[in-house]
């Protein structure tokens, strides 16, 4: 896992900051390494482009505050790893191993999370149509049943994480897998869309009921986005 | 204690079992066994102020171990069904969902009372003279359990608690332990205090500021429930 991170981790951030679209999403896939460090990757809309589903100082406290210190903890992890490599020190880098995870996911998560969020009034909500929709309706009968269950996995996380639509490279389906708190997608799992269930991804809007939340989000997903991901993994 | 006979007539009055949760009491009560309820607040909503406000703790309180107690019942409900029917893949199935719901309303009626207003008497560190005593045998200060204890809450990954518990082995001594999500301590060892590490503890007031949370919440702890609970006085434990 620490591996795939540290190969990936940097191409995502070097492939959002290199355009800073929504059309970046599919430079996802590189490997290729980019040295330096992780920064933090432009929102592709504003802060209040999501409302009234996610409301503007949500996304502020959200992508400003909690995506940041993510950030920051990922570079102060591989930090940590570089010097201690340098002594010989393989016993410090192994015990910074659950920072490089907790922070290094959570770099990755939300920086997938906001790719495949977008206003309402652009590309936001609806349905995926042409290939996904085919491959949605093959392995969960129907978009409103896939729908369904993607909202019954989100509540039934009990604590902090998230719920993903997958496609499973070795089966060749798409499926569905909740992480706890910031435990990337990794493993035979390419990662096509997240819902965030952290409380402070809804909390100050829509305090204990987070039913609405994640009912709400659907108007905000984007479907080409996803359907980007699908074609490329 | 679950009553076999009372449960096994209930069964046989009534089925299917109804899922609200005012349903759930009453075929609890059939069934011989008392629904877990909500416990009050021994203070009021406002009275943690300025440290935590009033609407956190009425959302924290009526809404969040509110949806714990439901849950808890209804898992226990389809538990004690499934035990009456045999049915073990059942059994282990509700086995998550009675840890989750269950150390939600345990770890919150323990947080409830081991949180005072500040400046009451019951939050002086005066009332926990014994306790306080064996915390700077054990960390060589107040200051430094403080700190490492502090330091234990900040590194929670996720959702989680934070504990002071005197180990049942090792001569007793006191530990700070975190738990993940819901998980309660249970078994032997003693739980004295507990810090609520969740978002909904905090967020409404102290948005991603938890570090300033976790500074405040040392006005509020009641070291007065903190002694009991550390010297074995407290009648909790039956309560839950």
């Amino acid at each position: 896992m620490s591996s795939t991170l540290l190969r990936t981790v940097p191409a995502l951030r070097g492939a959002l900051r290199a355009s800073g679209t929504p059309k970046a999403a599919g430079a996802l896939a590189s490997t290729s390494f980019v040295r330096g460090k992780a920064t933090l990757p432009d929102l592709p809309y504003d802060y209040g482009a999501l409302e009234p589903y996610i409301s503007g100082k949500i996304m502020e406290l959200h992508h400003a505050k909690h995506h940041q210190t993510y950030v920051n903890g990922l570079n102060s992890a591989l930090q940590t790893i570089a010097e201690a490599e340098s002594k010989g020190d393989f016993t410090k880098a192994a015990t910074v191993a659950p920072l490089l995870n907790f922070h290094g996911g959570g770099h990755l998560n939300h920086s997938l999370f906001w790719e495949n969020l977008a206003p309402a009034s652009r590309e936001g909500g609806g349905e995926p149509d042409g290939a996904l929709k085919k491959a949605i309706d093959t392995d969960f009968g129907s978009f409103d049943s896939f729908r369904r269950q993607m909202n019954t996995a989100l509540a039934g996380i009990q604590g902090s994480g998230w719920a993903w639509l997958v496609k499973d490279k070795s089966a060749g389906t798409l499926g569905l897998v909740t992480r706890a708190n910031q435990d990337p997608v990794s493993g035979p799992y390419v990662p096509l869309m997240g819902i965030d269930a952290w409380e402070h991804a809804y909390y100050l809007q829509y305090e204990n009921r987070k039913a609405e939340y994640f009912e709400a989000i659907w108007n905000v997903i984007n479907w080409k986005t996803v359907a980007s991901r699908f074609e490329k993994a | 204690m679950v009553n076999f006979s009372n449960l096994l007539q209930y069964l046989a009055l009534q089925s299917p079992l109804g899922s609200d949760s005012t349903n759930t009491t009453v075929n609890l009560a059939k069934m011989g066994l008392t629904a877990y309820t909500l416990p009050a607040l021994p203070y009021a909503y406002d009275a943690l102020e300025p440290h935590i406000s009033a609407q956190i703790m009425e959302l924290h309180h009526a809404k969040h171990h509110q949806a714990y107690v439901t849950n808890l019942n209804k898992a226990l409900e389809s538990h004690v069904a499934a035990v009456a029917h045999g049915d073990v893949a059942t059994q282990i199935a509700l086995q998550q969902a009675i840890k989750f719901n269950g150390g939600g309303h345990i770890n919150h009626s323990l947080f409830w009372k081991n949180l005072a207003p500040a400046g009451s008497a019951e939050a002086s560190l005066d009332r926990a003279r014994s306790l306080v005593s064996e915390i700077e045998k054990t960390w060589g200060g107040f200051d430094q359990f403080k700190t490492a204890f502090s330091a234990a809450l900040l590194g929670i990954q996720g959702s989680g608690w934070g504990w002071l518990v005197r180990e049942a082995g090792n001569g007793a001594g006191l530990r700070i332990v975190t738990t993940k999500d819901q998980d309660p301590v249970v078994g032997a060892d003693v739980p004295i205090f507990g810090v609520d590490m969740w978002e909904h503890a905090y967020y409404i007031q102290y948005l991603n500021g938890k570090a300033a949370y976790v500074e405040n919440i040392w006005n509020i702890i009641n070291w007065k429930t903190a002694e009991e609970r550390f010297t074995g006085q407290s009648e909790e434990k039956t309560e839950l």
